[in-house]
């Protein structure tokens, strides 16, 4: 360990998430690696070692004997300033070589708010921030993620993206990296080459085109480079690769358990939900595959606890199957099983009590919206009925701890849809009254809201934001009908809100801005002690650009978005469909019930589900 | 099933694990050894396991204890064969057996430590050591819980001495283990605190070897 280091893990927060060393580390000789990699996680340790994603490809990456993929995640700050005070730059945990020797650096960004930390981290690095300033002995540097769907307001600091699913993309990649270095291509020569593949999106062959509004006009492409870029996705999700034997952190991590991804995509089609539409079409493992890979998991990695992970885990078709293959294996060895993101529609005694065997926590649901107007806008198919049904029977099962979710700030909210909130917690806090059997022990809920923030790609693309003001009045207004002693109500701040949808739905010239705002100090914004609002006002103005635009501003129905350039699956046209019929109040049935015809079929080669 | 003993070492990366955390990782790799702890009974059943003397963050030990009661009789050389292939880097088990002597008679630990100087001569720091920690009482001020509070770690010292080497004092010694327990870290607070010119730019420690009352090694 280099000696500078050793002086200075001593004196900063927890240590051992900056030394690697962990079991189940990938340690390769590097006399055979032709190509290495470092997967940067802009985010703190605990964060990024929780993402299944970066676990999944961490293995296929390093899969190529020739091919070493490690791991490079945030440091918190007061690391970074012993780092930069000491000179040391920004390493990879697994050899500690400085990343900017390495021939990619890739980022893994699925959350707006950490853009600001892959610019720092880049400088931690010593590699120049700007791709155009990049020479050939700097790394190719790309990211990837969710938020990469709009890739533009990053797309100055990217050499290239990578849009949709990296399990195949990622190898693709590292070949063509190959085989440039092999024949010794210009730096000019491998991008245009990577422009070539599926998924591939490079920036510097597209310009922007601007009308007097500031809207867009147009985005040129350079030949050789498509007019879109279609997202990858795995096909056979059945037999894709999963690691079932994985780092064990051996310091306490967010997600400290093991992860079973049931599915991709989500039937629902929820307008507000980025996630609903862009990682379409669905594709399911089977339970039996799920319970071999459950078992090994556990096996291999010691964890006590396992959970189940995708976007509407009680959509699962075989979920009871599962979870008694799984309760099969757990229960005679003390292990438990947990269930996150439960639908309030089709939770079961049944399957409540499966649960209930090992442990029980508290429930959360996220009905979202107040009234059944508001939820038929937004296509949250909860009735209700349900819901109280739902409630009843946790209740009488003995929970006494429920979480409700809200957003404010919806299309077409009016403020009977606010009071439509409290009413509802009312009525459950009513069905709690009705069915414990232990009334004793009291009963906790928590009403949350947050305010909406329209995302690209999604039916909703089109609409504005609520203002901070407005927010905050629906806010107290909600706040002064919360009168039952036993319910709780925490809202979220709106600031972080507004400059997630000025990033989200934002532009190329937003590039100046997030640079700016890295300069003057933000990084780790996703964390609030390190988010200042008033450092991204700042910097819109000082580039003459501003936050109404971007996230206050009614876009124009045929307006030209800066991720149009982008398929995610879901035309454009079954979107503006989708916001036709929020209109209306009219719902859209599931995917299972009834293809809406969203184009994301087209990705898997057909249908959906056969 | 018998309540066994298991020493093991912690070095290299290994040191930077907190004592809570090596609770927990402890767990995982008996149980990817195939080797599972009995559980407590009651209304919050705990594995049953603990780890001696715990250790601070950034201090390496090859002396370390850890009691525990499986739920089968597993042979203690094959948990020793089996744990070596299931811990993380830097944690190595030494040596497991059935435990008879009571924590409570490990009553001292030998040390050593690397002072590190960056730009002082040795010799002289070497000397001052030796006087500094032959004084009669050595009181410094540590930040407790409950506020800030005056204690003399000499009487905790048992035994010490120092080496002079190249831009390095090397420090041997012996320290009460249990009532009081001494950090390490408190000798380079005291010179700190106490006597600034000898504070070396680093310093770093390990743990050696455990000892009952009568000097005598404590397995």
């Amino acid at each position: 360990m280099d000696k500078r280091l050793e002086r200075i893990l001593p004196r900063v927060q927890k240590p051992a998430r900056y030394t690697g060393g962990e079991w189940g580390e990938i340690k390769k000789d590097m006399s055979r690696i032709e190509v290495r990699t470092a997967f940067c996680f802009p985010d703190t340790y605990e964060i990024g070692m929780s993402n299944l994603g970066m676990r999944i490809l961490y293995g296929t990456m390093n899969a190529p004997e020739w091919s070493y993929c490690e791991r490079v995640f945030a440091p918190w700050s007061d690391f970074e300033a012993e780092l930069r005070a000491a000179g040391i730059p920004l390493y990879a945990l697994e050899s500690g070589d400085p990343i900017a020797k390495f021939d990619l650096v890739a980022f893994s960004i699925g959350y707006e708010m950490a853009y600001t930390t892959v610019l720092n981290m880049l400088s931690l690095a010593g590699i120049p921030l700007r791709s155009r300033d990049r020479r050939a002995s700097d790394p190719l540097v790309y990211a990837g993620g969710t938020s990469c769907c709009n890739p533009e307001p990053m797309a100055e600091f990217m050499d290239f993206f990578v849009i949709g699913e990296g399990e195949e993309v990622n190898n693709e990649v590292l070949e063509l990296v190959r085989e440039a270095k092999a024949a010794g291509w210009d730096r000019q020569r491998v991008l245009l080459r990577l422009a070539g593949i599926d998924g591939v999106y490079v920036p510097s062959l597209y310009t922007p085109e601007y009308n007097a509004d500031g809207t867009l006009r147009a985005m040129r492409h350079a030949s050789g480079a498509p007019e879109r870029v279609t997202k990858r996705i795995v096909r056979d999700f059945e037999n894709s690769f999963f690691p079932t034997s994985t780092i064990v952190p051996s310091t306490e991590i967010v997600h400290d358990r093991v992860n079973l991804e049931l599915f991709r995509g989500c039937v629902r089609g929820c307008r507000f939900c980025q996630a609903g539409q862009v990682y379409r079409p669905i594709r399911y493992r089977s339970a039996a595959k799920l319970i071999e890979q459950g078992k090994q998991c556990l096996s291999n990695s010691g964890y006590q606890e396992i959970t189940l992970s995708s976007l509407s885990t009680s959509d699962y078709p075989e979920l009871m199957g599962l979870c008694d293959g799984l309760l099969d294996y757990c229960e005679p060895r003390s292990m438990s099983l947990s269930l996150p993101s439960l639908r309030a529609d089709n939770f079961s005694m049944e399957l409540m009590s499966r649960v209930q065997k090992v442990r029980k926590s508290g429930l959360t649901f996220a009905p979202e919206a107040g009234t059944q107007r508001l939820r038929d806008v937004i296509n949250k198919n909860v009735r209700e009925e349900d819901l109280i049904t739902t409630c009843r029977t946790a209740f009488a099962g003995g929970w006494n701890n429920l979480k409700l979710y809200f957003m404010l700030g919806l299309p077409t909210e009016t403020d009977e849809d606010i009071v439509g909130i409290a009413e509802l917690a009312d009525k459950v806090l009513h069905a709690w009254r009705e069915c414990s059997p232990n009334k004793s022990r009291g009963v906790r809920i928590t009403v949350s809201t947050s305010c909406f923030v329209p995302k690209p790609h999604t039916p909703f693309q089109w609409e504005a934001q609520v203002s901070i003001e407005e927010y905050l009045r629906r806010v107290s207004l909600l706040r002064s009908r919360m009168t039952a002693r036993n319910v709780v109500y925490n809202w979220h701040d709106a600031e972080t809100s507004v400059i997630e949808a000025v990033l989200s739905r934002g532009d190329r010239r937003l590039g100046d801005v997030i640079e700016q705002v890295w300069r003057d100090g933000g990084r780790l914004e996703a964390w609030s002690e390190f988010f200042s609002y008033e450092r991204w006002i700042k910097a819109l103005e000082q580039f003459g650009l501003s936050a109404e635009f971007y996230a206050a501003r009614e876009r124009g129905q045929d307006e030209v978005f800066p991720w149009d350039m982008v398929n995610m699956g879901p035309t454009k046209r079954h979107l503006a469909r989708e916001r036709e019929a929020s209109r209306q109040g009219v719902l859209s049935p599931d995917c299972n019930a009834r293809c809406s015809g969203c184009g994301a079929a087209a990705l898997a080669g057909g249908k959906c589900n056969e | 099933m018998n309540k066994l003993r298991l020493r093991f070492s912690k070095t290299g990366k290994a040191i930077y694990i907190s004592h809570l955390d090596l609770m927990r990782t402890m767990q995982r790799s008996f149980a990817r050894a195939e080797l599972r702890f009995k559980y407590s009974e009651g209304f919050n059943p705990h594995p049953q396991m603990s780890v001696l003397l715990p250790l601070g963050v950034g201090c390496a030990s090859v002396c370390e204890l850890m009691d525990f009661t499986l739920t089968e009789d597993v042979p203690p050389e094959e948990i020793v064969s089996r744990l070596s292939r299931a811990l993380p880097e830097g944690l190595a088990p030494l040596d497991c057996y059935a435990s008879e002597r009571k924590v409570k008679e490990l009553k001292f630990l030998r040390i050593s430590g690397v002072f590190e100087y960056d730009s002082r001569p040795t010799e002289p720091m070497c000397d001052g050591l030796t006087e500094f920690f032959g004084r009669e009482a050595i009181v410094i001020t540590k930040r407790t819980k409950r506020g800030e509070g005056e204690s003399d770690i000499r009487p905790a010292i048992r035994e010490i001495s120092f080496a002079a080497g190249e831009n390095t004092v090397t420090l041997s010694a012996v320290i009460s283990a249990q009532e009081p327990t001494l950090n390490p870290d408190n000798l380079t607070a005291a010179l700190r605190q106490l006597a600034p010119d000898l504070a070396p730019d680093f310093a770093k420690f390990r743990r050696e070897e455990t000892y009952d009352a009568d000097m005598t090694v404590f397995r």
